[in-house]
């Protein structure tokens, strides 16, 4: 019995659109993997819509837009998808989030030229990122960043890198009982071990039972670029990293 | 909870920590018989040999096997790809055409690459691949949508991509590609779809297609006479399995399969090369050398996708560079690999369909045995007498193992069919005794005179069989064989075997619940032998107990 109550109280709370943070994330998920090639990651690519300030041609309950999620709409490109419909909702928990989360004024206007110039130059984005094949792999590979983070996200990250990591993406320590540090990426954990992408750019594996100490690191080695760009630098650099759309 | 940590060092045993290089230049492919720790291509090294140099584990400690870890493919498809491992690294694909980085010693992933494939993909029987290649700091793999993609190898973002054919079409990439110098080497699989098979080579670096060559020559092209009238435009001819490579000849060989449609032969009269044939192409401009065709004018789906097995053993009194090759008509054949002459055939299986060769190593047909309407039965049947699972051959013993599907027959069926795009394109069905591996049966319940299988050695140097290891099922695996005579191989029974590589002594062997589809590898991290093999969906790893 004990988790009947839980169990009836969060499909409540769905059923009254109180997305968990699980919703939004995993509805996230879907939407990049299935919708943002169409509607872009700030779901505004398509005339007369923009998904991320809830703004709809065709619904305006979440019942509604899970139902064209799932259907599509007959007769335009939007085809049906084959989603659940609490898939669906997830979507639309997804969305939703965005359209309140987007009341930060995003910069415009840049110039992705400029940016890529900026990129590679001045900001020593390189050092740490890789576009395709040049640069490094230590912080997260921005080749298809465009299609999957969102203007205000991009510009958040630039400004207040600590603001948010995403779990792929999060710093890692060991110390080995031989007393080395290995600093990186964390890969993979289980109950018996680390995989990380180590600072070297290396595949590295670790038996917790080798290590003496192994921990997240609290803050993203990232630094923030409030001082160090101009408004119009960093307008560039975003137009540049939203010009990324992977292969 | 956290777990104290003497108890995480009771468990986890003694320390150690590996670190990756995964910069594997064309001199380290070339020479990989020095590193036999590592399992660099498909076979293990550009001879094709599936043998490894590592003698860790022997015929005499085998019974001590243990396994280390287990890696279940996020798939329900059959798992028949041979894994690569570099450094510590393995590099592996699970169906349909996804690729996976482990940790080598614990099988923990370090990334997986989804290839989204396309719902336009069209696949005869399953929708698998075989493995992947590396080159510098690119991972290779083909996938079922027809697509060549470039991985980097130490995060699985993609680096470039290409469309290799339209799998629209009925064209897919299946097999692990082959690296040669600064090209990835890959060719078509479609043979059920009509297409016109190639072998391309791309630059590593960038995609960019070097050279290709069509398996089935245009009508103005030497040997287009060998199809009769427009057949040669979707004659088949696919390649699905690996090649080989002699870096003295620069020379690259590959088999080729079936002409289409398979079982129905009367609209493409004539040799139709190059179908079941091997082809030597010039590894730098994709410029035939030399053939040899095993089965001219097949109408039985003979597919000689065998991997070239290259080695040099002593003919009649003197050292010979050869190519041995157990193939899927029935016949064990050695070439001279530097110009194709034919050295030796014969039958290493039941065989009805052709009385024999005749001195050239041309097949004679046997009258009558042929699909027809009503069906016919021939042996080998439709699977062959042995197929796409990769063969060994030990220097050390001098043998060539190979896995034989005995007392095998089908019912060839014929029928007629145009060709239409992406449709299948077959002119017939055969009707099988033994099911196909995508319809295992649950149970056996098959004498031995309806089929089996077994692992032979054959002597290269006679053709004679010095010993067989019979199994109650057929089988779908491969073969590895090791510097300490010891040969590895399964069934479809799902046991995986270890036996005396010099006797075909059983040594070992363990049920793994799920039929062996792919070849045995083995490798070695931190001093310590690793054997992989697949069964069902998964792949298994066993090194001696500690």
């Amino acid at each position: 019995m004990r988790f009947l109550l839980p169990l009836l109280f969060a499909g409540a709370l769905f059923a009254q659109h109180g997305y968990t943070p699980s919703d939004v994330e995993n509805g996230g998920r879907l939407y990049r993997a299935n919708c943002a090639s169409c509607h872009g990651p700030n779901g505004d690519s398509q005339p007369g819509v923009d998904l991320g300030h809830g703004k709809f041609k065709r619904a305006n309950s979440d019942e509604e837009i899970a139902s064209i999620v799932t259907k599509g709409i007959p007769g335009t490109a939007m085809p049906p998808g084959a989603f659940s419909e609490s898939a669906a909702l997830t979507i639309v928990a997804y969305l939703r989030s965005l359209a309140s989360a987007t009341n930060v004024a995003t910069v415009a206007g840049g110039d992705p030229a400029r940016g890529r110039a900026l990129f590679e130059g001045k900001g020593q984005c390189q050092n740490c990122h890789r576009v395709r094949a040049s640069g490094s792999r230590v912080g997260p590979d921005l080749t298809d960043i465009g299609m999957l983070r969102r203007t205000a996200d991009l510009q958040r990250s630039l400004l207040e890198p600590d603001a948010e990591v995403l779990g792929q993406n999060r710093y890692y320590r060991v110390v080995t009982k031989a007393g080395a540090t290995v600093t990186g990426r964390l890969l993979n954990e289980d109950t018996f071990s680390v995989q990380m992408l180590d600072s070297k750019e290396n595949l590295a594996s670790f038996k917790l039972a080798d290590l003496k100490e192994h921990n997240f690191l609290p803050k993203s080695p990232m630094p923030s670029y409030k001082d160090t760009l101009t408004a119009q630098e960093l307008a560039d650099v975003i137009g540049y990293l939203t010009s990324l759309k992977g292969l | 909870m956290r777990i104290p940590a003497l108890l995480l060092l009771c468990i986890a045993g003694s320390p150690f920590v590996r670190i990756s290089s995964a910069q594997v230049t064309f001199d380290r492919l070339l020479n990989s018989a020095k590193e036999p720790q590592n399992w660099l291509s498909y076979s293990g090294s550009y001879n094709g040999q599936r043998y490894s140099a590592l003698t860790q584990i022997t015929p005499a400690n085998v019974k001590n096997l243990d396994l280390q870890w287990v890696f279940q493919q996020r798939s329900l498809e059959k798992f028949e790809a041979t894994p690569i491992v570099v450094d510590g690294v393995m590099y592996t694909t699970q169906a349909p055409s996804d690729v996976v980085a482990l940790d080598a010693a614990t099988g923990r992933i370090f990334w997986t690459y989804s290839a989204n494939v396309s719902a336009q993909s069209r696949t005869c029987c399953g929708r698998i691949n075989r493995g992947v290649a590396i080159l510098g700091e690119l991972v290779y793999v083909g996938t079922i949508d027809g697509r060549l993609i470039a991985l980097d190898a130490k995060t699985g973002k993609p680096v470039w991509k290409v469309e290799v054919a339209k799998p629209e079409a009925g064209y897919s990439l299946m097999h692990a590609p082959l690296i040669i110098k600064d090209k990835v080497i890959v060719g078509t699989a479609g043979g059920e779809y009509g297409i016109r098979g190639f072998i391309a080579a791309y630059d590593a670096k960038t995609g960019k297609e070097v050279w290709r060559f069509y398996t089935i020559p245009a009508p103005d092209e030497p040997g287009g006479n060998s199809w009769a009238g427009d057949s040669w435009k979707h004659g088949g001819a696919p390649v699905w399995v690996t090649g080989a490579y002699d870096a003295e000849t620069n020379l690259t060989f590959w088999g080729i399969g079936n002409p289409g449609p398979d079982w129905n032969g009367d609209k493409r009269a004539g040799d139709n090369l190059y179908s079941d044939s091997v082809v030597a192409l010039d590894a730098d401009t994709g410029k035939l050398k030399w053939h040899y065709q095993f089965t001219p004018h097949d109408d039985f789906d003979f597919d000689s996708v065998q991997v070239p097995v290259l080695g040099e053993i002593d003919w009649q009194g003197k050292p010979r560079k050869v190519m041995m090759w157990g193939n899927r008509n029935g016949f064990f054949y050695v070439l001279d690999r530097t110009s194709g002459q034919y050295l030796l055939g014969k039958p290493f299986a039941k065989v009805t369909w052709t009385t024999g060769l005749d001195e050239r190593g041309r097949p004679m047909r046997q009258a009558n045995m042929e699909p027809t309407a009503a069906g016919t039965q021939i042996y080998p049947g439709n699977l062959g007498a042995t197929n796409w699972y990769s063969p060994s051959f030990s220097p050390k013993t001098g043998l060539f193992y190979l896995s034989v599907w005995d007392n095998y027959s089908s019912v060839y069926g014929k029928s007629d069919g145009d060709y239409v795009e992406g449709r299948l394109y077959m002119g017939g069905a055969p009707r099988n005794i033994v099911p196909l591996l995508m319809q295992p049966a649950a149970t056996l319940n098959r004498r031995e005179d309806e089929g089996y299988g077994a692992v032979r050695a054959i002597d290269p140097k006679t053709g004679e069989r010095k010993w067989e290891f019979k199994m109650a099922d057929v089988t779908d695996a491969g073969i590895l064989t090791t510097a300490s005579d010891v040969l590895f191989s399964g069934g479809r029974d799902g046991n995986f075997y270890a036996l005396d590589a010099k006797t075909g002594a059983l040594l070992w062997t363990k049920s793994l619940g799920g039929p062996v589809a792919s070849g045995p590898m083995s490798y070695s991290v931190a001093g310590r032998q690793y054997v992989a093999i697949s069964a069902g969906t998964s792949l298994y790893v066993y090194a001696l107990k500690q």
